[in-house]
């Protein structure tokens, strides 16, 4: 921090070589504190290029930095020699080595969230809840196993995905398919039914969610619905061809109350300077 | 986070301990030779070598050199030292004829006068006795294992005070014990996909934590109220199932909600 000139030198009576020397017309340094919040201020003077005189301000906080106990005969412990098999130990055998693999410490609840964590836990009938977020498209299991490692995929009933169409439908596909020509995959017997599986999904508890700014990214939303509840889903509408956020998304929640919730609360919400409208997404008519 | 790994033996591991001032870790697994670490780096410290089977050895954890045996008939499962150091509770496994025993030990000032002799032997509980561990200021041990039953021994007299009650009881064998740094509690792992935390005066159970996976290994946080429960399934399980059902994480929970 500069606290701007205190007094101008007067160059018409030093020789410019001595301005090195010129220190002793400073004040001398000040220390003062820590005080007891640990705020340390040092004051002093210089000299800056245009051979002002400066005062500088230093102000930092001086943190004790916890420090590790050794007990006196651990130290000791730690020069002992080497015995059994670690004698002969080469430096290449390479028995201790950090893991290559990072480990992740899950958790099940961000803090302050607790509550309604417990409550979606209990919910959940894995009782896994650091895997809340996993619904599995193909046979709909929450919490178990992500659609791509279903175990159930191969049991997936080819009747299921043309439920939604007109029967005359279903049987075409698998006729066609023994006569050889082609079927689009998601259209084979056993393939998992994501089309239709997706929509069904968008209608569970969905929110939608609009006038959202265009810098509103998936991330800004999930932060900003979770405190609500398990949220399965979110998505943020963006422009193919600009790929700018149209302004509007959809957050399905594990929960219909915790749905409500949301609904309630954040409906009218300010969010980055615009004002959200946040309403039951109407199930999309096809 | 990136842990430390330390490869230093060559069958499963079976045990594992810190010393007090937490700067060595001890380990012990299936092949013969219990290992200490430096705890901070993973540094080999060396190796305790000349286990044979069916012993319990004291060793000299400076030098590494086996100090006494205590030659058993069957194979041992478990040591404890009692607070003070005075007195060691060995469990041996049922073998051929034999049925499983707790052991008592006393152990002298001065390896010279160490005897091999049982100050009491305990037996009674069927299967193998997987941990025995020395209750608050030694005066009673804690047994657990096989029969899945906690149980409680007078170490004076080698009566059993008592065992826990048949509804608090896990319902398949106990794989581990661990008491809490206070002494007042400790817990328990099983193979029946639970961990119960036991009150270490009345043996009333206080909290069952439920899991998805058989429990083998426990512990108790000495500085936070948290435990910790690893497990999974059977390493011989392994080959016959997908692997991702062998959900081999540990899990953390908060001792008291």
């Amino acid at each position: 921090m500069q606290n701007g000139i205190q007094n101008k030198v007067r160059w018409g009576e030093l020789e410019e070589d001595d301005a090195e020397d010129l220190d002793f017309l400073l004040p001398p340094k000040q220390v003062i504190g820590p005080d007891e919040n640990g705020i340390k201020k040092v004051i002093e003077y210089k000299f800056n290029d245009e051979g002002n005189k400066v005062k500088i301000t230093t102000t930092t906080r001086v943190r004790k930095l916890a420090k590790a106990q050794l007990s006196k005969k651990a130290v000791e412990r730690r020069s002992w020699l080497k015995f059994g098999d670690a004698v002969h130990e080469d430096v290449g055998a390479r028995l201790t080595m950090v893991s290559t693999e990072e480990i992740l410490l899950e958790r099940p609840r961000a803090p302050g969230t607790k509550q309604e964590e417990t409550k979606a836990a209990a919910d959940n009938p894995f009782g896994k809840g650091g895997a809340v977020l996993m619904v599995c498209r193909t046979c709909g299991k929450k919490g178990d196993h992500w659609t791509s490692r279903c175990p159930y995929k191969d049991l997936a009933q080819p009747s299921e995905g043309f439920i939604d169409k007109p029967p005359t439908d279903g049987p075409a596909a698998p006729a066609t398919a023994t006569k050889g020509t082609y079927v689009p995959p998601s259209l084979r017997a056993g393939a998992e039914r994501t089309g239709t599986d997706m929509r069904r999904r968008n209608e569970e508890n969905s929110v939608r969610v609009t006038n959202l700014s265009e810098d509103t990214r998936e991330a800004d939303l999930h932060e900003l619905f979770r405190p609500f509840g398990q949220i399965t889903r979110v998505y943020v509408a963006i422009d193919q061809k600009t790929g700018l956020s149209r302004g509007f998304g959809f957050v399905n929640f594990a929960n219909r109350e915790d749905a409500e919730r949301a609904i309630n609360k954040l409906n009218g919400y300010g969010y980055d300077n615009l004002i959200l409208r946040v309403e039951w997404a109407t199930p999309r008519s096809s | 986070m990136r842990p430390i790994l330390m490869k230093g033996h060559e069958r499963p591991l079976t045990f594992l301990k810190y010393n007090r001032d937490g700067d060595l870790l001890f380990s012990c697994a299936k092949d013969h030779n219990p290992t200490v670490w430096f705890a901070d780096n993973g540094e080999r410290l060396g190796t305790y070598e000349g286990h044979n089977d069916q012993t319990a050895k004291l060793w000299d954890v400076k030098t590494g050199k086996a100090l006494y045996t205590f030659v058993f008939d069957s194979p041992a499962r478990s040591v404890d030292f009692s607070v003070g150091d005075k007195l060691a509770v060995i469990t041996t496994d049922p073998f051929i004829e034999k049925t499983s025993a707790i052991h008592v030990k006393r152990i002298a000032a001065d390896i010279k006068d160490q005897t091999d002799e049982s100050v009491l032997v305990m037996k009674g509980p069927r299967g193998r006795i997987n941990r025995a561990v020395w209750g608050q200021l030694n005066k009673f041990i804690i047994s657990a294992g096989e029969d899945a039953i906690v149980r409680m021994w007078d170490p004076l007299t080698g009566q059993e005070i008592m065992s826990s009650r048949d509804d608090d009881n896990h319902k398949k064998q106990i794989t581990s014990l661990c008491l809490s740094t206070d002494g007042s509690h400790f817990l328990t792992g099983s193979l029946d996909k639970s961990a119960k935390l036991w009150d270490s005066r009345t043996l009333t159970l206080i909290k069952t934590y439920v899991t998805e996976r058989p429990v083998n290994a426990v512990a108790v946080s000495p500085l936070l109220d948290h435990v910790v429960l690893g497990g999974g399934q059977d390493a011989s399980a392994v080959t016959t199932t997908d692997h991702r059902a062998g959900k081999f994480e540990a899990k953390f929970y908060d001792k008291a909600s």
